[in-house]
């Protein structure tokens, strides 16, 4: 078995984690364990060095197991995906949104951006939260059967639609 | 405005005039950005790439900022001209090595630099000296503001910025500080530094970025992760960690005058004597004898003059910068011999260390500073 780093050596050190219900595993040469650390393994933790590796064994989980799974856009597989860890266009993101998902999430502090919007989507994006909402009042209202309030939220859903 | 141009002129973050320059050498804040629907450049065919690439670097051009810019394809630059923006750091080492459908925009201060298709769409740069991520964010911020008005950004509103690696989704942001920490080397403190700063998600890497080697005594702390934080949250973050890394490295250095200062003379004085006499100096040794220098300047074992001096020779003596100063190719050896010169000329006016008379002034070791381990208290924070 080769090694997972430098992919030229024999792997004699073998390491599995389990965080966060998953396992994780990581084989190395023995260099190459040395030089990451492995030696002391409470300083190391196997998820950011699967993040260096381009999280690759991760990616193996994409999509429930459909390699074969394609962009509509750009025509990038899972397969390819797997082996480079890079997306092939931005609507990517939604092609293999699940897998991804779950990826993002052992890789970054949060799960959503709470950072800058593009000034021409912020609006828009105002807006579609605002109707999320207002659907979300109005389903209440129905099952509460407040139809005076339904029917003043179904106005404004209707008003926000016509925007677009 | 013609490439040589820009090479000849030192770039203006090359000052060394920022806040807290002696321990950090410069700010760097990128931000990641991509066309909506198009190819990334690592999948796109390279006709693809090309059209992406016409149709981006002319409203790179027109932004204000580059109004002295210099514009080329990459495959219009020559090796040794790649080398020279990489070493520089303005362009990245894996942008050097694109071909057709790529290119490189900078301004003449060297201060702004954007890459166009090297891992996505855009790779936005503003460098600074010292610490100032703030700025440097604030100067890439506006390009980005201003160039969304005339292109279609790819953004999730639940995911942020849409980029090539899921590593960089959300704000699409790298910020990073390039930190000189010879006192915490030297007292053998900058592993548990190192260790401290990598567990509260923050990456320490050598001088040329991911997966290269400190030289120098030099390092680069940037943030991890970009998705969960905004980008002002990222940056209040890592200075608050970079001004803590000040304190560690000024306590070492402080350390050393009290505690061990045969030690740090012996490093200062021998790499004052190897820089001034060898004939024959290889980059590796070149950085990290100029790195005992300039720690020698903060310290004012030289007179204040020579800063600029040392400060130069990390980036002249650099493989690139020493062949392009240079009329015929040259061979690895050849670049040795001349490194040594150089610097031999440079520093030949350069009086002896004046390591005792600094020792006199320093407050023999009377206040016991708090015996904590370094790096400690950056998990806390």
């Amino acid at each position: 078995m080769l090694c997972d780093v430098c992919k030229t050596a024999n792997a004699s050190v073998f390491l599995t984690q389990i965080v966060d219900g998953k396992m994780q595993k990581v084989n190395m040469c023995e260099a190459c364990s040395k030089e990451r650390g492995v030696t002391d393994p409470t300083a190391f933790a196997l998820a950011d060095f699967l993040q260096g590796l381009g999280g690759a064994q991760e990616v193996e989980q994409l999509g429930g197991g459909q390699p074969q799974q394609k962009c509509g856009t750009c025509g990038l597989t899972q397969m390819e995906f797997k082996k480079t860890g890079r997306l092939g266009c931005s609507d990517c993101y939604s092609t293999f949104a699940d897998g991804i998902t779950s990826m993002l999430s052992g890789m970054h502090k949060g799960s959503s951006h709470t950072g800058k919007v593009p000034e021409r989507l912020a609006k828009r994006i105002e807006r579609d939260r605002l109707l999320k909402e207002l659907q979300q009042h109005l389903k209440k209202a129905v099952a509460e059967e407040d139809y005076e309030e339904a029917a003043s939220l179904r106005d404004r859903i209707k008003e926000l639609e016509v925007v677009v | 405005m013609p490439i040589r141009n820009i090479l000849n002129k030192t770039s203006d973050w090359l000052g060394g005039d920022g806040p807290h320059h002696q321990i950090v050498v410069s700010s760097r804040v990128r931000l990641a950005r991509n066309i909506q629907g198009v190819s990334f450049p690592g999948w796109a065919k390279k006709m693809e790439r090309v059209e992406t690439m016409e149709r981006i670097r002319p409203q790179v051009e027109a932004l204000p900022e580059m109004g002295d810019a210099f514009s080329l394809p990459c495959q219009e630059l020559s090796a040794l001209e790649k080398q020279v923006l990489v070493e520089r750091h303005l362009i990245s080492r894996e942008h050097a090595a694109r071909g057709a459908g790529s290119a490189v925009v900078m301004n003449r201060k060297q201060n702004l630099s954007i890459m166009i298709n090297e891992e996505d769409h855009l790779r936005m740069q503003a460098i600074r000296s010292g610490l100032q991520l703030k700025a440097a964010f604030k100067a890439v911020n506006k390009v980005d503001t201003e160039l969304e008005a005339s292109l279609d950004f790819a953004f999730d509103p639940n995911l942020g910025y849409l980029t090539a690696c899921p590593s960089n989704v959300g704000t699409g942001m790298r910020a990073s500080a390039m930190v000189h920490l010879p006192g915490l080397v030297l007292s053998e403190q900058v592993n548990q530094v190192i260790q401290a700063v990598n567990k509260i998600g923050l990456a320490v890497r050598g001088l040329y970025g991911e997966g290269t080697e400190a030289l120098g005594n030099l390092f680069q702390v940037s943030n991890q992760t970009t998705l969960g934080e905004s980008e002002e949250q990222i940056i209040e973050r890592l200075q608050k960690v970079i001004l803590q890394l000040i304190e560690h490295e000024q306590n070492a250095r402080l350390s050393m005058l009290q505690h061990r200062p045969t030690t740090l003379l012996d490093h200062i004085g021998r790499a004052y004597g190897i820089l001034k006499h060898s004939h024959s100096m290889a980059s590796k040794e070149a950085l990290n004898l100029l790195s005992l220098a300039k720690l020698a300047c903060d310290l004012e074992f030289y007179p204040e003059a020579w800063r600029v001096a040392v400060d130069e020779l990390f980036m002249e003596t650099q493989p690139a910068h020493l062949q392009k100063g240079s009329q015929q190719k040259l061979g690895p050896e050849d670049r040795d011999v001349l490194r040594a010169r150089i610097i031999r000329e440079k520093l030949a006016e350069c009086p002896s260390p004046a390591g005792e008379a600094v020792l006199s002034r320093i407050p023999k070791a009377a206040s016991t500073k708090r015996k904590k381990a370094a790096g400690d208290d950056l998990l806390e924070g």
